[in-house]
């Protein structure tokens, strides 16, 4: 059975603008506006293709089949698209889109718990201020 | 079903399994975007009239096939993203999926687009779309008062093209 391979990964925000982008090894390398454009324009075909559903409900492509790769996305919640470009018939991708996503969130996390401590800490600091004014 | 050419010209269907309607609609379209044909089994949800909803699906199909060249990680040289391509000319895609339905395409060497939309869980459709090809071929493309770029109206390619998608799973 042939290995999985993974050419590329893309990371797009809600806007469509590209967060991230990762070449693994392929032929087909792009360069920065290349990236930026196909980023762009999946964003695009993303969101017409919910148009086109014969049902409500539709969330988009989840899967791409072409010729020669398949094209994987998983977007979450907030509008955040993960997509991955792979060997046709590669299996448990969106199981590893999901990892991505959460090392995605954990890393963007990591702000946030900066603020919450930065907002203890100055709590913190009001009350040793007021401890010591008030003796 | 025998075609005028013999069956080593048209592809033998597959085996058909449980009948229903698990196929919505169907579009076809020539190399220049007209909207030779439209069928619908089973479309619930309409966001838009007829001719904006054809426009967008060709346009949809138009922009993933200049993306599928572009993201070809087998191929080096490339041209410019929105640049069209010819039949066969840089890598395509056969099908897309998402939550509610999958989408099953097909281009012929003469630029004839056939678009199949059937629930999610469909398979391969390759076959198919061949087949149904060969339908348009031998009733439509064959019938000699039909002119080429004009929209179909044939009942023997309805009727059979009916009977057919019922037979698929």
């Amino acid at each position: 059975m042939a290995a999985a391979a993974i050419y590329s990964l893309f990371i797009i925000n809600k806007s469509g603008g590209l967060i991230y982008y990762k070449e693994y090894g392929s032929a087909g390398r792009m360069d920065t506006n290349d990236s930026l454009r196909v980023a762009s324009l999946w964003h695009s075909m993303h969101a017409i293709s919910q148009q086109l559903s014969p049902t409500v409900g539709c969330s988009g492509i989840e899967l791409l089949e072409a010729d020669a790769f398949d094209l994987h996305c998983f977007q979450s919640l907030t509008g955040t698209k993960f997509f991955v470009v792979c060997e046709p018939g590669t299996l448990h991708m969106d199981a590893l889109l999901k990892v991505i996503y959460e090392l995605y969130t954990d890393y963007m996390e990591m702000p946030i718990r900066c603020e919450l401590f930065d907002l203890n800490l100055s709590q913190a600091v009001q009350k040793d201020r007021v401890a010591l004014l008030g003796r | 079903m025998q075609f005028f050419g013999g069956s080593d010209i048209s592809p033998s269907p597959p085996a058909p399994t449980a009948s229903g309607h698990n196929a919505h609609m169907m579009y076809m379209f020539n190399r220049n975007g007209v909207c030779l044909f439209y069928r619908e089994w089973n479309r619930p949800l309409r966001t838009l009239n007829p001719q904006q909803d054809h426009k967008l699906m060709f346009g949809l199909l138009f922009s993933l096939k200049s993306l599928t060249a572009k993201m070809d990680p087998t191929s080096a040289e490339k041209g410019n993203l929105g640049v069209p391509q010819l039949p066969g000319q840089g890598c395509s895609f056969h099908s897309f999926r998402t939550n509610t339905y999958k989408l099953s395409f097909m281009e012929s060497p003469s630029g004839i687009k056939i678009i199949l939309v059937t629930h999610p869980r469909t398979g391969d459709l390759r076959e198919a779309l061949k087949y149904i090809y060969n339908l348009y071929v031998e009733y439509v493309a064959k019938n000699p008062v039909y002119a080429p770029g004009t929209p179909i109206k044939c009942e023997l390619f309805n009727t059979n093209l009916d009977q057919y998608v019922r037979s698929i799973s």
